[in-house]
């Protein structure tokens, strides 16, 4: 992974070294910081030097501003995990209600406008309802701030303020992709045979529905909703710029746009590992909630 | 006379399928006793499961229409409220469900799955309902009852899977318990346990049993009258000994052909030539004519010949009644 990780940073064309100096320079300077970022040096020399040092937590330095990249990307990380996590939290409130209603009553009036309004939610470019949010409610309606991030500690209020819109954007997004598996899964739940069983035993409705049906379709949903998870903790690059969001996604362009190979390689890599260890925390909460898993 | 525990008269379901709508029960009248058992009989698609899903309200109400009247100790099932319907479903009505693979729930152990169905009918502690549901997987033969109560139903084999849904469906002591294909998945040995747990508790609590089965084994085993269907429609009814050994339908007559015959000469079984009828196509007249091998009166492919008495049967006071044109020949 991580060699494909660092072969697609070498692929970006341009010369960080050139961008670092801008028109004029000479060339002993060139060769000089040339040789101390170690970019003089063969690839597989320059990919070995890096793995050596990522392993041991030492992501390199940035070409731009001469930080640390663990430094760079701690800056960031809270931003990116507070995004995050009310996405998720704003796409669940979404897509669970709505799911199960769709599922309980099929092709009804309330199915029919969900679909649409999650084939809608699917296909609407984030930064175009970014922008009209932020017209609406920053612009127009003047309720909120277009943008921008502070500290929980430093401002609760304003740290809502700003964070409701970026999370509404990119909850709405995931929240479209749960609603169908919510539906699906449910609609596959109810029609299992052990409901009938569970009805059969005169339970009373809601229990025969939250533990014989809900339960039940929560193990699809989990896998899906850490999939959402892992690409919204990726950083969305897209929002984070509109609502100039200070995250991980940000980083990582501002990284594109300057060469900025350790950095960006560091992000990347950072991207990956975050994917993987979703995967397996899904894969651990699986064996917590179904039996058929554990041994 | 007392009045039987359960009364179906005219039961008829409707269901839209995507190929139109299938009559799948079409008018089905009988009656369960206390402490009877009634087998019904029939090959796959006949309507047996589906009629009997019907009485619960377990069909799924979007696209089941279900008419006619089931009283239960005088209550119509079919009328009642939904409230009333689930207190009635357990103490009133057990049911136990053909396929133990996907019958009980795999997210929740056993114990569980029966002591919320004890719950939900009275007001009983936890411990008790554990107590309670360790006692009934005793009395349906599963070792260990004490620990399979926390066992999850895929750690169970499918015979004993089996009899944890039995045990559920005993768990409020029903007046009248249906078991669908309750035993089909189990080996002999287990089912014979399973059919005299029923008979005994049938003895002590006097529970009325209806049996769907294939198997004409168990029917001359444990049932008192048996209910052949066809079509959705009782074609034939009597006792056991009338049914069984003297069939009037020549439908019953194929089903009794086709059994093998152990002392036999162990050629070719008997088979009933064609298929049974789709429910979104019955034919008209009387259901069985397009496999009858001894069609002939004039209205067999235009008339729906009516359920009638056929002979005053074996046992006195129990009619045993067909639907049939050709009541001539009855004896095998």
């Amino acid at each position: 992974m991580s060699v494909v990780v660092f072969a697609l940073v070498q692929l970006v064309p341009g010369d960080p070294i050139r961008l670092a100096l801008g028109t004029r320079f000479d060339q002993e300077t060139y060769d000089a910081l040339l040789a101390r970022s170690g970019l003089d040096q063969p690839l597989v020399q320059q990919y070995l030097t890096w793995a050596g040092r990522a392993v041991t937590g030492d992501l390199g330095v940035s070409f731009r501003s001469g930080e640390t990249v663990t430094s760079l990307i701690a800056e960031r990380l809270p931003a990116t995990l507070t995004l995050a996590l009310a996405s998720i939290l704003v796409a669940l409130l979404i897509a669970v209600p709505l799911g199960t209603i769709s599922a309980l009553r099929p092709r009804s009036l309330v199915d029919r406008v969900a679909t649409v309004l999650s084939q809608i939610g699917i296909s609407v470019p984030e930064f175009w309802m970014a922008i009209v949010l932020i017209l609406v409610f920053a612009g127009t309606l003047g309720w909120l701030p277009s943008g921008g991030y502070v500290g929980l500690t430093e401002d609760p209020a304003g740290w809502a303020q700003r964070l409701l819109l970026p999370a509404v954007v990119t909850g709405v997004v995931s929240g479209s992709v749960i609603t169908r598996f919510v539906r699906s899964s449910v609609l596959e739940a109810l029609g299992a045979d052990h409901v009938r069983t569970a009805q059969a035993k005169g339970l009373p409705r809601r229990q025969v529905f939250t533990w014989h049906v809900l339960r039940n379709a929560l193990l699809p949903l989990v896998t899906v909703t850490g999939v959402q998870l892992a690409y919204l903790l990726s950083g969305v690059v897209v929002v984070e710029i509109v609502f100039s969001w200070p995250g991980l996604g940000q980083l990582a362009l501002q990284a594109v746009q300057a060469r900025d190979y350790p950095v960006l390689q560091g992000a990347i890599l950072l991207f990956a590992v975050t994917f993987l260890v979703i995967n397996l925390v899904v894969d651990l909460l699986y064996t917590a909630i179904d039996p058929r898993i554990r041994r | 006379m007392t009045a039987p525990l359960l009364e179906v008269e005219d039961l008829r379901v409707r269901l839209r399928t995507p190929r139109g709508p299938a009559a799948v029960v079409n008018g089905l009248s009988y009656t369960v006793g206390r402490g009877e058992t009634v087998a019904v009989v029939g090959e796959s698609g006949s309507g047996k499961s589906v009629s009997v899903l019907a009485l619960l309200g377990l069909l799924p109400e979007r696209v089941a229409t279900v008419t006619g009247s089931a009283r239960l100790d005088g209550e119509d099932l079919l009328t009642m409220s939904p409230e009333r319907l689930r207190q009635v479903r357990g103490p009133g009505v057990g049911m136990v469900f053909q396929d133990p693979m996907t019958s009980l729930n795999p997210v929740l152990t056993v114990g569980r799955q029966l002591v919320e169905g004890i719950r939900a009918h009275g007001e009983v502690s936890k411990a008790a309902a554990r107590e309670r549901a360790a006692g009934l997987l005793a009395e349906v033969g599963l070792p260990d009852p004490q620990g399979a109560l926390d066992r999850y139903p895929h750690e169970l084999s499918g015979g004993m899977r089996q009899r944890v849904v039995i045990a559920i469906a005993l768990a409020n002591s029903p007046a009248l318990l249906i078991a669908d294909e309750a035993t089909t998945a189990l080996d002999v040995t287990v089912q014979a346990q399973i059919l005299d747990l029923v008979e005994s508790l049938q003895a002590d609590h006097g529970t009325g049993v209806i049996w769907i089965t294939h198997d004409l084994g168990v029917v001359a085993g444990i049932a008192d009258r048996v209910l052949v269907m066809y079509g959705g429609r009782c074609v034939e009814d009597g006792t056991v000994d009338d049914v069984l050994e003297r069939p009037a339908h020549p439908y019953t007559r194929g089903l009794l052909g086709a059994l093998p015959d152990l002392a036999g000469d162990g050629g070719d079984l008997a088979t009933i030539p064609g298929t049974p009828p789709a429910p979104t196509d019955l034919p008209g007249g009387c259901v069985f004519w397009p496999r009858c091998p001894v069609r002939g009166d004039a209205r067999c492919e235009t008339e729906q010949p009516p359920l009638q008495v056929v002979g005053a049967g074996l046992s006195k006071g129990l009619p045993h009644r067909a639907a049939t044109w050709c009541t001539e020949g009855s004896a095998r």
